[in-house]
């Protein structure tokens, strides 16, 4: 392995951490709040594809990211409307959303696959700190969207831990009644924590086609939603475990074909499993610990709030 | 009581995001059915006339496989006059696509071509099912005695071809080639690559990246960048995206492209492609079912028949190259070079085939060890 190999390595990990970030993060805003939404594959793929339209037919790609993380929100909306607004069954509402996102988003590309990018978002120079050795290339090198994710996620922490609005969400999603008893509004905070999220996972999407392979093609996204969704558990509901969490699942997704690079004989289809059994693991170290302390889930995860069936 | 109308209102939700994604593969095949439609109002008599449905696994704008067999569609349309439909992105190994085939059947389609591997045993099931209907498998092995045959093409010939081009374009003698499954229609690929290259640069070594798929471009760009990163300056590929020359070109190294001439997507980088060009093989079956003597075969065309060939190479290559490319190309469609002929060694230096000694097509459809001069393990 040469010093060029190692530094591809990392840098393709902190770039794939920062992707599944920015989705986990906003699937994170939506549980804390208590809202679980499977669709994060559907808003990726919706952002990815709305992104790349919106550049080739703006050719600015701050718009084309703008306009990918409204079209998130919209998206996460309707899941909102269902779910928090009627009460429905998020599983089965979430797991509608991915299908809706996939088929959505194919139909809006079919125009649009093959045809090059009419905007990118390219590498942000740093000055003498991207001229570094090592740290440059492998931190300060990338794309906008990578130090976005960075700033959300420190955001979304502090908002969490430090205020006020925080606190509320975070009451939403543990017992929604005395929320509501505390005179905050569970459906504002619900939809808005949704549709927020739907925003990230959106922006996850247009790193996709705004940076990382700049083309859109059906089936872009690839399952890395359903990634995102397992990093939540896995980083137990914390944006800094999340964060670790990310580079940790990034990593895993640059070394899948590197390995064979490096002349390890490893199967690749083992490393996409990783992230899988890994969450699985922690899964079971969190319910083996349940009869110790309370699951770091949030306790109304999952549960609708209607006033009157208190 | 609320609580159960909701409920039904997520069901219907769900089932109504359903169909709306499964429509979306439909509108595909309407759209082109209906784009053909000319055809079908010229022969009134739906029961007797020949029309054809193409199945594909992909989407046909990946600018690669699925868009060759999509050309190779319209071409035989125009040329034997004879209605074809297609629908794309129709999963391997699911109910999907036995649906699909009956839909067509139903609507009065006569010949159906379905062009993914995995396609093969539904297939084949369907076939049995139908007798009256002519099926044929792209890139599989399997046939039946009446109405189901198989179609391939020597591959290696243009791919041996485009090795040699690539040889000649890199200076740090190693190319990068990115995979998708080690199996040994891909294996061939590689070999026959390697054995280009090495005609014109003995030094120079194939480093293989398996990605373990077909069709993910993130992970095509990031298996040919982590080759770029090792030092390898031409990339080519297995894959039916356009991810791994982009990457070529963002790092100034060149690329050797596949199923299409893909020229456009990366300009700078792309030096030549193996390409492949279904329509007269279509027009054959398609003639020989309106005949009514469609007879199954295990079809395996080469450049000569015209199923394979090079795409035009970059205009920035030497025409030393050119002229040796070319030269070589004659002697294979002439029958005088092949690529696979002794002494042929194992990446061990074991002698696999002796001097002067030819491959036999059984021995190259089971291939399952690389040549010395590749980087990279088999399975």
């Amino acid at each position: 392995m040469n010093e060029a190999s190692l530094i591809g390595l990392l840098f393709a990990t902190v770039s794939f951490g920062a992707l599944l970030y920015l989705a986990a993060l906003g699937e994170l805003l939506a549980e804390k709040a208590g809202v679980l939404n499977l669709g994060v594959e559907g808003m990726m793929a919706i952002g990815a594809v709305t992104a790349f339209i919106a550049g080739v037919e703006f050719r600015n790609p701050w718009l084309a990211l703008v306009i990918a993380m409204l079209s998130g929100a919209l998206l996460a909306s309707v899941h909102g409307f269902f779910t928090v607004g009627l009460g429905a069954e998020q599983v089965v509402s979430g797991l509608s959303l991915t299908i809706l996102g996939l088929g959505l988003a194919a139909y809006l590309g079919k125009d649009y696959v093959g045809l090059p990018p009419g905007a990118e978002l390219v590498p942000v120079e740093w000055g003498s700190l991207s001229e570094l050795p090592w740290v440059g290339p492998i931190l300060f090198s990338h794309a906008p969207i990578v130090y976005l994710a960075l700033a959300f996620g420190i955001a979304a922490s502090l908002i969490l831990s430090r205020t006020r609005l925080g606190l509320a969400l975070r009451a939403a999603g543990e017992s929604a009644s005395s929320t509501d008893s505390a005179g905050h509004s569970v459906l504002g905070l619900r939809l808005s924590a949704v549709a927020v999220g739907g925003a990230l996972a959106g922006a996850s999407g247009a790193y996709l086609t705004l940076s990382i392979t700049p083309q859109w093609a059906e089936g872009l996204t690839a399952g890395r939603g359903w990634i995102a969704v397992a990093l939540v558990i896995f980083g137990a509901w914390r944006p800094s475990r999340v964060g670790w969490g990310a580079l940790l699942f990034g990593g895993t997704l640059a070394l899948k074909t590197r390995l064979q690079t490096f002349g390890v004989d490893f199967s690749p289809i083992i490393l996409s499993m990783l992230p899988y059994v890994l969450t699985l693991l922690i899964l079971l170290i969190i319910s083996i610990q349940a009869r110790k302390r309370p699951s770091p889930a949030p306790a109304a995860l999952g549960l609708a709030y209607r006033r009157e069936e208190r | 009581m609320r609580k159960r109308i909701l409920a039904l209102l997520a069901l219907l939700f769900a089932f109504g995001m359903l169909a709306t994604a499964c429509g979306d593969s439909d509108s595909s095949s309407s759209s082109s059915s209906s784009s053909s439609s000319s055809n079908e109002d010229a022969e009134t008599e739906a029961a007797s006339e020949t029309k054809a449905a193409f199945i594909m696994v992909a989407p046909i704008g990946d600018a690669g496989w699925n868009y060759a067999h999509d050309v190779g569609r319209k071409y035989a349309e125009e040329a034997t006059g004879v209605a074809t439909a297609y629908v794309d992105a129709v999963p391997e190994g699911t109910a999907e696509f036995d649906n699909y085939v009956k839909d067509f059947i139903n609507q009065g389609y006569n010949v159906i071509v379905g062009t993914s591997f995995g396609y093969m045993d539904a297939m084949l099931a369907l076939a049995d099912e139908y007798p009256d209907v002519v099926f044929e498998h792209v890139s599989g092995y399997k046939m039946n005695e009446t109405n189901m045959g198989n179609t391939f093409g020597r591959m290696y010939e243009p791919r041996y071809l485009s090795g040699m081009v690539a040889g000649s374009a890199t200076s740090s003698n190693l190319i990068g080639y990115v995979a998708a499954f080690p199996i040994p229609e891909v294996i061939r690929g590689i070999n026959a690559f390697t054995l280009g290259v090495q005609a014109i640069n003995p030094d120079a070594q194939v480093e293989v990246v398996w990605t373990s798929t077909w069709f993910d471009p993130v992970v095509e760009g990031d298996s040919a960048q982590a080759l770029l990163d090792k030092g390898a300056d031409v990339i080519a590929m297995h894959q039916d995206s356009t991810a791994a020359g982009e990457k070529a070109e963002a790092a100034g190294a060149r690329w050797v492209s596949y199923n299409t001439d893909m020229s456009e997507f990366a300009p700078d980088a792309y030096l030549t492609a193996p390409v492949w060009n279904w329509g007269p093989r279509y027009v054959e079956i398609i003639e020989d079912a309106k005949a009514g003597n469609y007879a199954p075969s295990a079809y395996w065309g080469s450049m000569a028949d015209g199923i394979v060939d090079l795409a035009p190479i970059a205009s920035d290559v030497d025409q030393s190259v050119v002229d040796q490319v070319m030269e070589a190309k004659a002697a294979i469609i002439a029958g005088d070079l092949h690529p696979f002929t002794g002494p042929i060694m194992d990446q061990d230096g074991n002698e696999v085939l002796g001097a002067g000694e030819v491959m036999d097509d059984g021995a190259m459809l089971g291939m399952s060890f690389f040549v010395q001069g590749v980087i990279g393990s088999t399975g």
